[in-house]
């Protein structure tokens, strides 16, 4: 069987618009919470979930996903608590989820363990953050036999030479970073994205989603003219952030993603 | 043996690269750099210039004579990192890094700083070769260390407080590393320990070399022979990494490494990495690091904001593990007893770090014999800490 992963990319490809990944912090505001969020971004339109696993060291984000990071933490979110949420959301829900997490917390629950308990629970891929293609073969090797894609990440820095060897490794999917920087919203896009994005996809053989800085319909549409799949996650967690446990949270985060949803329409 | 760490920043399971691929390029940019520069005969004089003409190399190595007899034992001899320019052993790497960034043609440095001497030795580099020099450091240390925070201004950097999580280095670090996702064009990040990802952990141990080189000749011209023991702070692990390297070798000299034992034995109270840390995956590299079974990083407690860090070097975990060099810890109070008694009796006031491989040295000196030699790396003096000692003991200035 074709993974869930493809089935969502192919499926978006097949009504003409790029795979829409929203991405939220696992745990925030609390982990009940982050499946009914889960089921309305689903019912916004999402194809894939960004689940991020909340770490103490966030090296790669900008404040909106540090501070999301400490709410999560303050709740007594772990990895455990995290692969608990996903397994609730399998009861109700079938979207691909990709956790999106630093090392530590993986390297100190272990691999191995970690890739048994994963596929468990449902997790389709996994990105880590800080394990850039050089350290990923063990991690590909553990997925791999679990049967979850490693989802590896390309940067605007990276080299050909590097951008190939993500080729060997990749799963269903490759992430690329649109910007030199830390996740978060940004108001433009880069020049030469569209050249960089097609590079990516020639080099790797694989579908290229876009993240990091996307935040407004606008660049997901821009986007969505070019890449396979784009990725929005901090306009969202800052909108969490704002409303906190509120009641018309989940309705709000619905309306929201779905003017995302929407903007990957390709004309 | 082979020589390490391997080419991908290995030493032993230690160390590697765990970092964003924005920064993977540019890391292997700078490991060529750093490999052509230390190769090339015209970097090197120029170094070795600044080293003596600037920053007052070589250090002494001063017999402490009244500590030995005081503690009645080994003779105790300490090299005198305290003297260098700017007053710690930091402005080592720190010459050596800025020179390495013009090379590299980048006109911007930017530095993480605990205790403030990393902050401070990179802002004097920075003005000495006309490069723009900004330091993150966590609100906490600028609270302890304000003398510190105020001399990098005088300098020409301009100082980023940092008010998240313990507010002390890893969070300066943590910060430094996202400026440095941004900007990594034009910019050089001075990593001020033999941490991070590679070639880091290599390349800084290599730039604080020189304090063995010259000790290992000094202390046999002065002493005659080679020490029985040698005792250096851990907290990075640069002071001790540079003073260790020169007799790894000599398998007859016991290293020891001194971490920050603080007010307890539990996770929070210390940053104790080799009695209360597991291998782990902090600031790019795997080493021993401090963190609950979840793999979250713990807080850190330490009288010295230069110990005060849940990881350390990865070559210092190899040591570790290879039992080259043994690891001991020391709390804040016996730290301070040190820091009192070296004042008192050499007339060195030393930084609170320093201060730590003191008091093991008062603990150690007693029971090895008087034609034993305990070589201390005095790696800083304490002027930045007296404000906070006096703080501390309830004293008004």
């Amino acid at each position: 069987m074709k993974g869930r992963l493809e089935q969502a990319f192919v499926h978006a490809r097949k009504r003409k618009r790029a795979a829409f990944i929203p991405y939220i912090t696992a745990g925030d505001p609390t982990a009940s919470r982050t499946v009914v969020l889960a089921r309305s971004l689903e019912r916004a339109g999402a194809d894939v979930l960004e689940l991020g696993v909340p770490f103490t060291d966030p090296i790669a984000d900008g404040p909106t996903n540090q501070r999301a990071a400490e709410r999560a933490l303050s709740q007594g979110t772990t990895l455990s608590s995290v692969l608990a949420i996903v397994r609730e959301l399998r009861f109700s829900s079938t979207i691909p989820v990709v956790l999106f997490s630093y090392f530590n917390p993986v390297h100190a629950y272990g691999l191995a363990r970690f890739a048994v308990d994963a596929a468990a629970a449902g997790v389709d891929g996994v990105l880590f953050t800080d394990v850039p293609v050089d350290e990923a073969e063990a991690a590909r090797e553990a997925l791999r036999r679990v049967g979850i894609d490693l989802v590896l990440i390309v940067a605007p820095t990276s080299t050909r030479e590097r951008v190939k060897a993500v080729r060997k490794l990749a799963g269903s999917f490759v992430y690329f970073v649109a910007r030199i920087g830390v996740t978060g919203t940004r108001a433009t896009l880069e020049e030469g994205l569209q050249d960089q994005v097609r590079m990516v996809r020639k080099l790797t053989r694989s579908r290229v989603a876009v993240g990091f800085g996307v935040s407004t319909p606008e660049q997901v549409s821009r986007i969505s003219q070019f890449a396979d799949g784009v990725v929005v996650g901090s306009a969202l967690v800052q909108r969490i952030g704002e409303l906190g446990d509120a009641p018309e949270l989940p309705g709000e985060i619905e309306a929201l993603a779905r003017s995302f949803a929407l903007a990957t329409k390709r004309k | 043996m082979k020589p390490l760490p391997d080419s991908r920043g290995y030493f032993g399971p230690y160390g590697g690269r765990f970092v964003p691929e924005t920064l993977m390029a540019p890391l292997e940019e700078l490991t060529q750099a750093w490999q052509e520069a230390r190769r090339d005969r015209a970097f090197r004089r120029e170094l070795a210039e600044l080293l003596s003409t600037y920053c007052g190399r070589p250090t002494p190595l001063s017999f402490a004579g009244r500590l030995t007899k005081h503690l009645g034992g080994a003779a105790v001899y300490l090299k005198r990192e305290d003297l260098c320019h700017t007053g710690a052993h930091k402005i080592n790497n720190a010459v050596g890094q800025c020179l390495l960034a013009r090379r590299m043609g980048k006109a911007r440095v930017i530095a993480e700083t605990g205790a403030g001497q990393h902050g401070v030795a990179v802002a004097t580099a920075a003005a000495l070769l006309g490069l723009h020099c900004r330091v993150y450091m966590g609100t906490e240390d600028e609270r302890r260390q304000a003398l510190n925070v105020y001399r990098m201004k005088l300098l020409g950097a301009e100082v980023v407080g940092v008010d998240a999580g313990s507010k002390t280095l890893k969070d300066a670090i943590n910060e430094s590393l996202r400026d440095w996702v941004s900007s990594v064009s034009s910019t050089h990040y001075v990593m001020g320990s033999v941490m991070g990802p590679h070639p880091y952990p290599v390349m800084v141990r290599e730039f604080q070399s020189v304090i063995g080189s010259e000790a290992l000749l000094q202390i046999r011209k002065q002493h005659r022979s080679l020490p029985k023991m040698i005792v250096a702070c851990v907290g990075g692990g640069s002071n001790a990494a540079g003073i260790f390297s020169a007799f790894v070798p000599y398998r007859q000299v016991d290293l020891v490494g001194v971490e920050a034992g603080g007010r307890g034995t539990r996770l929070g109270e210390h940053a104790a990495r080799f009695s209360g840390g597991t291998p782990g995956v902090l600031h790019g590299t795997r080493s021993y690091v401090l963190q609950d079974q979840h793999g979250l990083v713990a807080e850190t407690h330490s009288v010295s904001a230069g110990l005060d860090y849940p990881a350390v070097g990865p070559e210092h975990a190899w040591w570790h593990d290879s039992r080259r060099v043994t690891y001991v810890r020391v709390s804040d109070e016996e730290a301070l007893d040190a820091f009192h008694l070296l004042s008192e009796l050499e007339g060195i006031v030393p930084a609170l770090e320093t201060a730590h491989a003191l008091a093991y040295v008062s603990h150690v000196a007693p029971r090895l014999g008087p034609g034993q030699a305990i070589l201390v790396n005095l790696s800083g003096r304490g002027d930045k800490d007296v404000s906070e000692v006096a703080r501390l003991e309830g004293v008004t200035l």
